[in-house]
C-alpha cells in the first residue's frame, strides 16, 4: 500500500503577496522527489500544504492509497510527516525526543524502545541516545529531526532544506540517509534543497519551482 | 534565650506551622485556579486577551494593605460576605493570600508558554499530534517556567505581611503567622525572636529555591 498526494491547483497570499499560484503536481511514484528552485520560489510553502500543516487558499490536497481517496483527518496526518528547516527539539533526551510520534500513538513501551534505537543506529546517534536534544550540533539535530519523523514510519515524507545549516559531513551523512530511504522503496520522500548539485545527488525526480508553480519535471540532469 | 531554644517553644511552632499551612492552602488555590488560566491565554487568542494580561501584569504588583483593605470591607460584618463570618480567621488570610498569588501564577504562566519557541507546535503536529497533544507538549516545554511561577507566588505568600494583618488581625494562638509576629516583635524591640522567625521564613525560601534549582538541573540534563 502506498499514499500519494496530488496537489491541484494551489493558491496562497502571505499579506497580499502571491507565493503560490495554481500550482499542481502528483506524486505518482514512490521514491525520492527533490523539489529544487531559488529562496522565495514557495517551495516551503507548497511542501508545508502538501503535508496537510497549512492550508491553501484556494485548491486542495488529496491522498490516494491503490487509487482509492483518503480522507483527511487525523488517521491521513499520522501517515505522512514533515521535517521543518528548524527541527523543534523538545526539551528532553534524543530517546524522548525520537520516540515523541510513537508515545503519542500509544505504543507499548518495548516495541517503541527497539523501534527508536534503530533510528537513532540508521541516522548515527545512538551514542547520544540519552543525552538532552539541545546540546546537539545542528547538523545531530537535523538527524535526530529525521530519526523522528521515520521512527513513525510515514508512507509520505517531507523534509524541507535537510542540509541549509549543517555542515559538509553531516550534509553527506543526511543525503546518504536520504538515499537509503529511496533505495529501500516503499515510500515517497519529497526533499527541498536550492543547491542544484545535491538535487542531483540525490539522483531523485527533479521537481522544478518557479513563480509559485511546478515549472518543470523530470529526471535528475 | 538563644534561637535554638525559642524553635522548641510550642507557641512557635503553632506559628511556623500556621504560617505553613496558610501560605500552602493559599498557593495550591492560586496554583489549580492561575496555571489552567495562564495556559488558556498563552495558547489562545480571543477578544479581550490583550486586556486580561496587561490587568495581571499590574496585578502582579499591587499593594498588600490595598488588597486587605479591600478584602476587610467586603469581610467585615456590614460588607457583602459579612454574614460568612471570615473576618479574623484564618480562612480570611487564605483568600488574601490568594488574591495575591493568584495574578503572578497567572502572568508568569502565561510568560512561560508564549516563549516556547513556536516550532515546537509545528513539529508536534508534523508528527501527528491531536490539539490536546499539542497543547500538553507546550505546557510540558514551558514546565520550569512555570514551576518558577509557583515558586515566584510561594515567596509573595510566605513574605506576605500587610494584607494578613489587616483580614487575619494576628491574633495569638488564632491567626499569628511568622511575618506578622515578626512585625509585632520588632515594635516590642524583642529582636531575638524577630531575627529568630526570620531566619526560619529564610531557611523555607532558601530551601524551596534549592529544590527547584536541583529539580531544573535534572530536568536539563535529561
Amino acid at each position: 500500500m502506498s499514499l500519494k498526494p496530488t496537489a491541484r491547483h494551489i493558491w496562497k497570499n502571505y499579506d497580499g503577496n502571491p507565493v503560490l499560484k495554481d500550482c499542481s503536481f502528483s506524486f505518482e511514484k514512490n521514491g525520492i522527489y527533490v523539489l529544487t528552485g531559488p529562496n522565495g520560489s514557495g517551495k516551503s510553502t507548497f511542501l508545508r500544504i502538501c503535508a496537510l500543516l497549512e492550508k491553501p487558499d484556494k485548491g486542495e490536497v488529496e491522498y490516494s492509497s491503490d487509487g482509492n481517496p483518503v480522507s483527511n483527518g487525523i488517521e491521513l496526518k499520522r501517515r505522512i510527516t514533515l521535517v521543518l528547516p528548524r527541527v523543534g527539539v523538545f526539551n528532553t533526551t534524543v530517546f524522548k525526543n525520537v520516540a515523541y510520534g510513537l508515545r503519542i500513538r500509544g505504543m507499548q513501551k518495548r516495541e517503541m524502545e527497539s523501534r527508536v534505537d534503530a533510528m537513532l543506529e540508521f541516522v548515527g546517534l545512538i551514542h547520544k541516545r540519552d543525552q538532552n536534544a539541545l546540546t546537539l550540533s545542528s547538523g545531530e539535530t537535523q538527524r535526530l529531526g529525521i530519526a523522528r519523523a521515520l521512527a513513525i514510519g510515514p508512507e509520505t515524507l517531507f523534509l524541507d532544506e535537510p542540509t541549509a545549516s549543517v555542515d559538509v559531513k553531516n550534509t553527506e551523512i543526511i543525503e546518504n540517509i536520504i538515499l537509503t530511504m529511496g533505495r529501500k522503496g516503499g515510500s515517497t520522500v519529497v526533499v527541498t534543497t536550492h543547491d542544484r548539485e545535491q538535487a542531483e545527488r540525490l539522483n531523485g525526480c527533479l521537481l522544478v519551482m518557479k513563480d509559485g508553480r511546478i515549472d518543470g519535471a523530470g529526471p535528475p540532469s | 534565650m538563644k534561637a535554638s531554644a525559642l524553635m522548641l517553644n510550642p507557641e512557635l511552632l503553632e506559628i511556623i506551622l500556621l504560617s505553613l499551612e496558610v501560605s500552602g492552602i493559599a498557593l495550591a488555590i492560586a496554583t489549580a485556579a492561575g496555571l489552567p488560566l495562564g495556559a488558556f491565554i498563552g495558547l489562545k487568542r480571543f477578544p479581550g486577551r490583550g486586556v486580561i494580561i496587561s490587568l495581571m501584569n499590574t496585578f502582579m504588583g499591587l499593594p498588600p494593605v490595598v488588597v486587605g483593605l479591600f478584602l476587610y470591607l467586603i469581610l467585615s460584618r456590614s460588607g457583602p460576605l459579612g454574614f460568612m463570618g471570615l473576618l479574623y480567621t484564618p480562612s480570611a488570610m487564605i483568600i488574601a493570600q490568594s488574591a495575591l498569588a493568584f495574578p503572578i501564577v497567572i502572568s508568569l504562566s502565561h510568560s512561560a508558554i508564549i516563549s516556547v519557541d513556536p516550532v515546537i507546535r509545528q513539529a508536534a503536529l508534523s508528527l501527528g499530534a491531536t490539539q490536546f497533544q499539542v497543547t500538553a507538549a507546550v505546557i510540558h516545554e514551558a514546565r520550569y517556567g512555570i514551576l518558577s511561577a509557583v515558586v515566584a507566588a510561594f515567596g509573595r505568600v510566605t513574605a506576605e505581611v500587610g494584607a494578613i494583618l489587616i483580614v487575619g488581625g494576628n491574633i495569638a494562638g488564632f491567626t499569628r503567622v511568622m511575618t506578622t509576629t515578626i512585625a509585632l516583635e520588632t515594635d516590642k524591640g524583642n529582636f531575638e525572636l524577630a531575627l529568630a522567625l526570620g531566619v526560619v521564613l529564610l531557611a523555607i525560601s532558601l530551601a524551596i529555591n534549592t529544590a527547584l534549582h536541583v529539580m531544573q538541573k535534572k530536568g536539563m540534563a535529561r
